[in-house]
């Protein structure tokens, strides 16, 4: 597991065991007392999953429309758009999570937490997991209410399309965080990097629209998105096919972005001043 | 429980650059309590910044708890509790739900946090608020909040900055309640700052005064007061009298301030036992013809002991040397 690998050396004293195993204690903690504030205020999960299926209700449509209600990579427009919902409502929420730290700062809870001994990595992951709870949910209800409509559930690939999701999802959260730290003295910058990388990123990777019909140099910057590798690997998984080879790249692609964003996030803790 | 040498921090680079605290050497035995106490900018928070591993210093050594602060930040870390400037509690969150969390992330058992964070929170005067959301908190409740979150896990040397901030007086006796009774049941070190001069006087057992990144003085408040401040005495003479009378008074203490109001002049000395001296002095006064209207003594606080030392006041706005009580200049 990424967690008890990325573990800092335990300087002095701790013997290694104990902090592996901290670690994951530490992540539970974090993410429980996150999660906490969804559990005291369900009516924001509520609203939230309003959203993607709007979006879902709008956008398909519109897709379906467009295509001429033709087969989409050899699926139904909806087979084929859905999970890529599922993908940007990731997207959406682990890349904002940042600002909930900003705010933190800011107040100097998280000051607090710095305080405590609580392990650097379990502080990126924990609060990135919370970002996933919802996002569990709102998958699967998503799925619920597409299955009159002509989307066929897998329920394997589903749970394997959400592992994949979290994974993915803890590197952008990681990501945020360290991108909310870096700005913590103007909250803006935050927005205004946040914003100019999510569109680029979730249009390139073919999640909205395919990416075939686009020109060139389109398709060969999507190449180098690790989220079209995430994307193509949740439509396999969404569709049942669990041993495409797109699969394998989605994790290669999720595994190496949560690695990234976790060893970006920790120096970023550690070396910040706050 | 602490040892620090040269332990200096600067902030920004160029012309910008702060020299927020600049070599200090501090030890703390186990057991102590003791008060930063230096006006604002002095360094207070970055030393005990420095000192819970949350910011690294630029150069110097400090072991806290047996730990250096460099080399184990997450052993220092697990040995202490710190109480920060700013708010503790998250404003998302609600208040019960930040008290058991702290408790857990310091690795207590989910019942024994809710224990004790019940406990804390009557005897912090905060029953009944468990439910409430801390960005509804009154400011006073909210600091109490972050006095509980940091007492927890009961940490065997605890860093307080500025604790009683922004709480009414009934708040911060139980406050003070609450800490000394930690220190009589566990032998808790304590080190926290104040601005409240009367706080550091009368609850720690140790002064270290603060100012420009400096310890300029470290003993407990009584002996700081006899050494830097000593008594002061005060006299109300007619204007016509004043120069005789200061040259009486020269003899006997250090003057300290002349003021003029309307027809009378305001003396003030300072001298060695101030309610033994003021009837002599009144009397040799008499001896050369100048009657006193009005006389007073004060006992030093350590805002003169800064005074003394540093020649500002610690007090906000007022003028060095005049109380309320006392005639102010014209
Ligand atoms: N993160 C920072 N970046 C730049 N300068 C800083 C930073 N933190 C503190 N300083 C500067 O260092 C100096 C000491 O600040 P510090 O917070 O330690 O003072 P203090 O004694 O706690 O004051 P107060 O009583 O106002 O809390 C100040 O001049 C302050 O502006
Ligand atoms: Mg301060």
């Amino acid at each position: 597991m990424t967690t008890s690998d990325l573990v800092l050396p335990a300087r002095g004293g701790a013997a290694p065991e104990r902090r592996a195993s901290s670690v994951l204690t530490d992540t539970g903690n974090v993410w429980l007392r996150e999660t906490l504030t969804i559990v005291r205020d369900p009516f924001s999960l509520i609203f939230s999953l309003l959203q993607p299926l709007i979006f879902l209700g709008l956008f398909g449509p519109l897709l379906s429309g467009f295509t001429g209600g033709q087969d989409l990579g050899g699926t139904s427009p909806l087979q084929w758009f859905l999970p890529g919902v599922v993908v940007m409502i990731t997207m959406f929420g682990t890349s904002m999570t940042g600002s909930n730290l900003q705010y933190e700062i800011m107040t100097g809870a998280f000051e607090r937490i710095l305080a405590t001994p609580l392990s650097r990595p379990a502080l990126m992951i924990g609060r990135a997991l919370k970002e996933l709870t919802p996002l569990v949910v709102q998958g699967l209800i998503i799925c619920a209410v597409a299955a009159p409509f002509g989307f066929v559930i897998h329920p394997l690939g589903i749970l394997l399309g959400l592992v994949l999701l979290g994974v993915f999802g803890v590197g952008i959260g990681a990501l945020s965080y360290s991108l909310a730290i870096a700005a913590r003295k103007n909250e803006w910058v935050f927005w205004a990097v946040q914003q100019t990388l999510l569109f680029p990123l979730l249009i390139l990777s073919g999640m909205m629209l395919p990416l075939e019909a686009g020109p060139g140099w389109m398709r060969v910057a999507s190449q180098f998105n690790p989220l079209t590798y995430v994307v193509e690997a949740e439509r396999a998984l969404f569709a049942g096919v669990l041993a495409d080879p797109s699969v394998l790249w989605g994790f290669v692609a999720a595994f190496v972005t949560a690695a990234v964003g976790l060893v970006v996030g920790v120096r970023t803790i550690t070396r910040s001043i706050f | 429980m602490i040892h620090t040498e040269a332990l200096t921090r600067t902030f920004g680079s160029g012309k910008d650059t702060v020299e927020a605290v600049r070599g200090v050497d501090l030890d703390v035995a186990e057991g102590e309590l003791v008060a930063f106490l230096g006006p604002n900018g002095a360094g207070k928070s970055t030393t005990l910044r420095m000192l819970t591993s949350l910011l690294p210093p630029t150069s110097g050594t400090a072991l806290v708890a047996g730990t250096d602060v460099v080399a184990d930040p997450a052993g220092v870390r697990r040995r202490i509790g710190y109480i920060g400037q700013k708010d503790g509690a998250g404003h998302s969150y609600r208040v019960g739900d930040e008290l058991v969390m702290q408790g857990r992330f310091y690795g207590l058992s989910k019942s024994e946090s809710v224990e004790r964070g019940r406990r804390l929170m009557t005897s912090l005067d905060l029953a009944g608020m468990e439910n409430r959301k801390v960005s509804t908190l009154s400011g006073g409740q909210k600091r109490r909040l972050d006095i509980a979150l940091g007492l927890i896990h009961e940490p065997p040397l605890l860093f307080l900055d500025e604790p009683s901030t922004g709480m009414d007086p009934q708040n911060r006796a139980n406050l003070w309640e609450h800490i000394l009774r930690l220190r009589a049941e566990r032998g808790t070190t304590i080190v926290l700052t104040t601005h409240y001069l009367e706080e550091a006087d009368t609850m720690a057992e140790r002064v270290v005064v603060i100012d420009h990144g400096r310890i300029i003085a470290d003993d407990t408040a009584e002996a700081l007061k006899a050494e830097q401040a000593g008594d002061h005495v005060w006299f109300s003479v007619p204007a016509e009298d004043a120069d005789a009378a200061a040259q009486v008074l020269d003899g006997h203490g250090e003057q300290l301030e002349r003021t003029t109001a309307g027809a009378t002049v305001g003396l003030r000395y300072r001298v060695g036992h101030g309610t033994r001296a003021l009837p002599r002095l009144v009397l040799a006064l008499a001896d050369r013809g100048i009657g006193v209207a009005e006389a007073s003594v004060r006992r030093p606080t350590l805002d003169d002991v800064f005074l003394n030392l540093t020649g500002r006041s610690l007090r906000e706005g007022g003028p060095a040397l005049t109380t309320s009580t006392e005639g102010q200049p014209a």
